[in-house]
């Protein structure tokens, strides 16, 4: 079993935008999500949902900025992190994870031994 | 003797590479270790089998050989464990076969999805087909350096994201499958069109993408997209010496000496056109070599059943709908429905960003303005095709295309 970071990155300003309902969908997928990776044979590690990027800071050297490191349309929302067989397995997971406003990426953590 | 014995391993290497490679790497569960294992097998198989003549199977005795080197390469790595990720490899049943097939797991690895298109096709060439590094820049005209940096940086993905070492399973496998057969088909291109560059075939690759295309049918029989492929690619070779003249000038299908073409790899692929077409819907590989099978099966030229062949292409365009095989649909549609027709759906292309910096599709209006007497447009685009291609024959033949051009007209002015 290998662990993977999933990377959830969506367009913000479509969850600034959406109705309650939306909301209320997204949050019970996200529920179903951490049951199916149980389902699917794989472990749900850890996880969490980050608040939107008008509240990050970013530090470059001494220089301490205001917003997120780099400036995309689609920014890092959230993350799980998932134990897996190997990679299509990880695929597997991944492409089950909700990101209605974007997608997902699915990057091998490095194991030090 | 020593003759017959480098004869041998140069069959050997033209015909067990990947055999020998795909079983080694099981047991090596690396893919670099593998490879040099191998290509020490193929070394020490010089001086053994002048020794001991020829084996039975060489393609076994350099597994053998292969496989006992990367063992021995484990002994002595479990003492200074290296920390590098192993390559995942499932648990197989085991087989009784001493020799077992595992050809299919390094072709489905080399193409996973989660590798760029130009890292399969250099990984496909490298360890399905075993080409040298060097060997593989000369055919895509990049550096070694750069192709070694692909070649390096694809390995490490397949080890550090555990990129499994095995056949998809079956409701993955149209999927997996379409991206295989585009690299096979990526290599016969790069071949078949030369791609870039002075030559217009590079008969290495052409014969390597035919040899990929027979070995996935022969391990994949049931397999249908597999046969159409191959009978694509066997009615495309199949013209292969009538496409230049001479004088080394770009041959157009409708001047082609039909009796030149190679008949008895016709029959084959059309055999396999028959064959890819039964059983439920056909795919974009079939349907691809039913267009060639309808080009190639008709008399001369002008015999074509065009009809048949847009009916065929609607079903392509349908199946995979690209902007390339709507372009070719629509030199189709010119020969049924005249040149206006055509030269409607090709302006209709011509903002798609996709075919932007494509030579063929200026060629085509070219075409078609010139047949309507349109002579300065026509003018215009050929000289943006001929801006465009990087292949010094097709380059040529536009080129002689523009100076046929009737000289230019008052405008009636």
């Amino acid at each position: 079993m290998a662990q993977y970071l999933i990377l959830i990155y969506e367009d913000e300003t479509a969850y600034e935008n959406a109705d309650p309902a939306v909301s209320e969908q997204v949050m019970a997928a996200h529920n179903r999500f951490a049951e199916q990776v149980g389902e699917l044979g794989g472990t749900l590690l850890g996880g969490n949902a980050l608040q939107p990027t008008p509240t990050a800071t970013s530090i470059r050297g001494d220089v301490v900025t205001d917003g997120p490191f780099v400036e995309t349309k689609e920014v890092l929302g959230g993350y799980y992190l998932i134990e897996a067989k190997d990679l299509d397995h990880a695929l597997e997971i991944g492409k089950l994870c909700p990101a209605m406003f974007g997608g997902v990426e699915v990057r091998p953590i490095w194991a030090f031994e | 003797m020593s003759d017959l014995v480098r004869a041998a391993i140069a069959d050997a290497h033209r015909r067990e590479w990947a055999r020998v490679l795909a079983a080694t790497v099981r047991v090596a569960r690396d893919l670099d270790l593998a490879e040099e294992c191998v290509q020490d097998a193929y070394v020490s198989a010089l001086d053994a089998w002048l020794r001991q003549g020829v084996p039975s199977n060489p393609g076994a005795w350099l597994t053998t050989a292969a496989q006992r080197r990367a063992l021995n390469a484990h002994r002595r790595a479990a003492i200074l464990r290296a920390k590098l990720p192993m390559l995942v490899v499932p648990d197989a049943p085991e087989t009784s076969d001493a020799f077992p097939d595992d050809r299919l797991r390094l072709v489905f690895t080399c193409c996973h999805p989660a590798l760029a298109r130009e890292a399969q096709l250099a990984l496909t060439l490298r360890l399905v087909c075993g080409l040298s590094t060097a060997e593989i820049a000369r055919a895509f005209l990049v550096s070694e350096s750069t192709m070694a940096a692909r070649v390096t940086r694809a390995k490490k993905k397949i080890a550090a994201a555990r990129i499994p070492y095995r056949v998809p399973s079956p409701q993955e496998l149209p999927d997996r499958l379409d991206a295989v057969l585009t690299v096979v088909h990526l290599v016969f291109t790069a071949g078949h069109a030369g791609y870039h560059g002075g030559d217009l075939v590079r008969p290495d690759l052409v014969e390597r993408a035919l040899d990929l295309a027979r070995t996935l049918c022969a391990l994949m029989p049931d397999e249908r997209e597999a046969q159409g492929l191959l009978a694509q690619l066997l009615l495309h070779d199949a013209r292969r010496a009538t496409r230049l003249d001479p004088d080394g000038r770009l041959v157009l299908l409708e001047e082609q000496d039909r009796t030149q073409w190679d008949h008895a790899q016709i029959a084959e692929g059309l055999r396999l056109v028959r064959s890819s077409l039964r059983g439920g819907r056909p795919g974009r590989f079939a349907l691809q070599a039913t267009i060639a099978a309808l080009y190639t099966e008709a008399p001369t030229y002008a015999d074509t059943d065009w009809s048949q062949l847009r009916a065929v292409y609607d079903l392509l365009l349908a199946a995979w709908p690209t902007p390339v095989v709507a372009l070719n649909r629509a030199v189709v549609v010119a020969m049924l429905d005249g040149p206006a027709a055509g030269l409607a759906l090709i302006d209709g292309l011509a903002e798609d960003p996709r075919l932007a910096g494509y030579h063929y599709l200026p060629a085509a209006r070219a075409d078609l303005l010139r047949r309507l007497g349109r002579v300065e447009e026509s003018r215009v685009a050929y000289e943006g095709a001929i801006a465009l291609c990087d292949n010094d024959v097709e380059r040529a033949f536009l080129t002689a295309r523009l100076t046929q051009l009737p000289p230019q007209r008052d405008a009636g002015r």
